[in-house]
């Protein structure tokens, strides 16, 4: 200890109170904060747009919306959802905040192309807004051609744009990670070290350097397609409608294992540390994530077993998503036997990460049912593929995103929040959720297809009890914004590690200076070396 | 699970078969999420802070249960998938006696040709008990033909013909659904297909005749654009003749062989230049935008009827 007393270093939001210094800024955890305000936007925009057709769906009849109106919401829902919040929310803001943290780095490798790629996310949504304000697209999210390229009277041009652009803000921020993984990690931080959030980010990376380009390519040759005429996937024009398929599904099923796997690092991290034991089967973790990264790439044609692609084609491609399915379920049980002998306690963060195995589970164990070829035939383009992907990329994916807010939270922001408010809103969003959604499963299981404007009346019960599980799901993603809003203006201060966790990010001060660390940080062991027997951190 | 809280049928000789699979996928599903969610809880109140449970030093990773639960996951979903790929294959194989009907779907309807000629709108006329066999384009976008009481469904695609066949086991009246976003009226593109007993059926086609058979409409066209021209038997222009050719193979110009099928005289009369036949020059001018989806079908019948005719002679 020296014994000057030197003037404690200002936190990172103490630098500067200036909006200029806000969005010049360099530093990953501010641009981290800066993706958190753009994507909570977003995602409110495209929550709006789901409510208003749950409530269109109350009534069997298509009563409220014209058809159209009610085709350009679910796919302002879609677009603004998957490209403007999931596939960001994640990486983008806890990533972008804790990475460096957790590997004991000053910042990421690239700070320049980090602030860059919130513009460039930003200027994506600007397209979005405009889009919107021109009065929309109808094209569904998945851009099926050739309706999106020949026969959309909507602004399908103005979307894709934003699309595409958006695409590049990921791509930076995959690129970023993967170098900083590589070459920032603090002395002693070998890779079987690191803690599973950063693998998981790690992996993420490599899916969204190397998919993304091509739904950019994708993209562009709908725009082109759309403008000059050229045939591409119209087959008037000598194009192939099934190729556009290909193309979109090789990257949109790795996407959605952009949305699930920092989601899984998540959980990982706040399991381990309100069970205070270490993650079961480190390695198995680790290899199941990089597993499923890899073999995420080769399930895309199980998006089209009834596309007319060839039989044996769907074959191969059921296979393949069954064999995917192995390493997720690898995680399932690991997190489970990380409670084994545990010294469990159920903060909010603990109850969000119960909520997203739950929910995780259930979506991935309807994913089988998809895989199944017979079975997909019946339930695919159905309400069963709804509640399947919402149960995965709501249920799973955003469960872990609030576990993360409630987590780090202290350490982001330096206070405490309600806890009683928090662990009443995870569970009231455990139940709205599931209110909302299981009703989808028996809707399609009973064959109602998906994006009706007016549905068959048998429906109706089911559609009611959805509509009234949005509504409470609607309250629990209000409430967190009220009482994390209360606590950053009255919340009691956190210290530097209010839930004795280990890790190198509760080692700084919360919350952290600019330059993360007083001192380089070492590391000379594995991660998670929680003390089971006396229920505390190291 | 029939009748299903009564408005779920199984009305074809698969549905049975596949609501077995979707029964057995249920009972893995509650059985696995039940299972593990149960441990999750036991676990979480036995071990929860403060409780008794002896903790002792735990295992941070075994062998052996890895080992099993990559295994046993694995081998269930194995035995999911055979049994769900057979399914599926027996599914896309139409019976070669399959009742073929045709369905041209545009936005937002479903027009029917049967092969004696009769027609209809978001309707679908067809026996009990006899293997149908759908072939079907589109006019515009793409479409998919689904009939939840059949558990069958198929995108149908501008540009090409697909399949979809199902052996209707119960006479009544099902939904017949559109399940792939196709535009505006997507939710309102839909219509019945009514399964009758034979003789009804029989009434039916005689109460709703077409202007001749299919194949006869086909010959209408066929002569009206001047096909005979050059594929007439007294033309002189050389040209393949048409008869025989439905259901055979056919040597092509670059070497390879193709099945001579709907999709194939579709592709040649709307693309002559591509997959030319062996022996021929390339003359024949396209006909893309002077026929529509359903004249071309008509055409496919009538070619189809040559073949039918060179049969029966002796």
């Amino acid at each position: 200890m020296s014994t000057i007393a030197a003037a404690p270093e200002p936190s990172y939001i103490d630098v500067s109170y200036t909006l200029r210094s806000w969005l010049t800024t360099h530093d990953h955890k501010r641009i981290g904060l800066l993706y958190v305000v753009s994507i909570t936007f977003f995602f409110f925009i495209a929550a709006v747009a789901a409510a208003i057709m749950r409530v269109e769906l109350l009534t069997p009849a298509g009563d409220l919306l014209e058809a159209d109106t009610y085709n350009k919401l679910f796919t302002v829902h879609g677009v603004v959802m998957v490209w403007f919040f999931l596939i960001p929310s994640i990486p983008a803001t806890f990533g972008n905040f804790l990475l460096p943290l957790m590997i004991g780095a000053r910042d990421v490798a690239f700070p320049r192309l980090n602030l860059a790629s919130w513009y460039v996310y930003s200027l994506g949504g600007l397209f979005v807004i405009i889009t919107l304000i021109a009065g929309g697209v109808d094209t569904g999210w998945t851009f099926y051609t050739p309706y999106t390229t020949m026969f959309s009277n909507t602004h399908v041009v103005a979307a894709i744009c934003g699309v595409f652009i958006v695409g590049f803000s990921s791509i930076f921020t995959g690129l970023n990670f993967i170098v900083t993984v590589h070459r920032m990690r603090a002395p002693g931080l070998n890779w079987f070290r690191l803690p599973l959030f950063v693998w998981a980010q790690y992996a993420t990376s490599l899916v969204m350097v190397l998919a993304t380009p091509v739904l950019a390519m994708t993209l562009a040759l709908v725009a082109i397609e759309r403008i000059l005429q050229v045939g591409i996937f119209d087959p008037a024009l000598g194009g192939d409608p099934l190729l556009f398929q290909h193309l979109f599904w090789f990257y949109s099923h790795p996407a959605v294992y952009i949305m699930v796997l920092p989601a899984m690092g998540v959980v990982s991290e706040v399991i381990a540390c309100f069970a205070r034991r270490p993650v079961f089967g480190y390695r198995f973790m680790v290899y199941s994530l990089l597993g499923i990264a890899v073999v995420g790439f080769t399930v895309w044609g199980h998006h089209m077993f009834v596309s007319g692609q060839s039989m044996y084609a769907g074959m191969v491609f059921s296979l393949l998503s069954f064999l995917v399915a192995v390493p997720s379920s690898i995680k399932v049980f690991n997190w489970t036997a990380t409670l084994y002998r545990g010294s469990v306690s159920f903060e909010a963060p603990m109850l969000y990460a119960l909520g997203f195995i739950a929910l995780f589970m259930m979506g991935g164990i309807t994913g089988i049912w998809l895989a199944a070829l017979a079975a997909d035939v019946h339930l695919t383009d159905t309400y069963f593929v709804v509640a399947h992907f919402h149960y995965i990329m709501v249920g799973a994916a955003v469960m872990a995103y609030f576990s993360a807010i409630h987590f780090w939270w202290p350490k982001i922001t330096g206070r405490l929040y309600p806890e009683s408010w928090a662990r009443l809103a995870a569970i009231v969003m455990f139940i709205g959720f599931n209110l909302a959604f299981f009703p989808q499963y028996i809707a399609g299981f009973l064959g109602m297809p998906r994006r009706y404007h007016a549905y068959p009346p048998e429906y109706e019960v089911l559609n009611i009890l959805s509509s009234a599980g949005a509504a409470v799901l609607a309250v629990a993603y209000v409430l967190p914004l009220i009482y994390l809003g209360w606590s950053l203006l009255r919340g009691p201060r956190a210290g530097s590690s209010p839930w004795g966790a280990t890790g190198l990010e509760w080692e700084t001060t919360s919350p952290p200076p600019r330059d993360n660390f007083r001192r380089p940080p070492r590391v000379d062991g594995p991660p998670y070396a929680y003390d089971t027997e006396r229920g505390h951190g190291p | 699970m029939s009748d299903l809280a009564g408005y779920f049928p199984d009305a074809s000789i698969m549905a049975g078969r596949i609501d077995a699979l979707l029964l057995a996928l249920t009972l893995v599903s509650v059985l696995v999420v039940g299972g593990i969610m149960a441990v999750i809880v036991w676990f979480a109140f036995r071990y929860r802070r403060g409780s008794p449970a002896a903790r002792g030093p735990a295992p941070s990773r075994s062998r052996t249960l890895e080992v099993v639960w990559i295994t046993v996951p694995l081998v269930v979903f194995l035995i999911i998938f055979v049994w769900a790929a057979m399914l599926y294959l027996e599914l896309r194989s139409p019976p070669a006696d399959a009742l073929a009907i045709n369905v041209v779907a545009k936005q937002w309807m479903w027009k029917v040709q049967h092969p004696g000629g009769q027609r209809e709108i978001n309707e679908l006329h067809v026996p009990v008990g006899r293997p149908i066999k759908l072939v079907m384009t589109s006019q515009d976008v793409i479409h998919s033909l689904f009939v939840p009481a059949f558990r069958v469904k198929q995108d149908v695609l501008p540009g090409r013909y697909t399949t979809l066949w199902f052996e209707p086991s119960r006479e009544g009246e099902y939904p017949l659904l559109c399940a792939e976003f196709c535009g505006t009226d997507h939710s309102g593109m839909t219509g019945r297909v009514v399964v009758m007993a034979p003789q009804d059926y029989d009434q039916w086609l005689e109460r709703n005749p077409g202007a001749g058979t299919l194949a006869q409409q086909g010959e209408v066209v066929y002569r009206r654009h001047g096909c005979s021209g050059c594929h007439g038997e007294s033309a002189t222009v050389h040209a393949p003749g048409l008869a025989g050719i439905y259901g055979r193979r056919a040597s092509l110009e670059d070497g390879g062989t193709v099945m001579v099928d709907e999709g194939y005289i579709r592709d040649s009369i709307l693309r002559p230049a591509s997959e030319v036949v062996a022996g021929y020059p390339p003359i024949m001018p396209s006909y893309q935008g002077q026929l529509d989806e359903e004249e071309i079908l008509a055409l496919v019948a009538y070619i189809r009827s040559l073949a039918d005719r060179e049969e029966a002679a002796p």
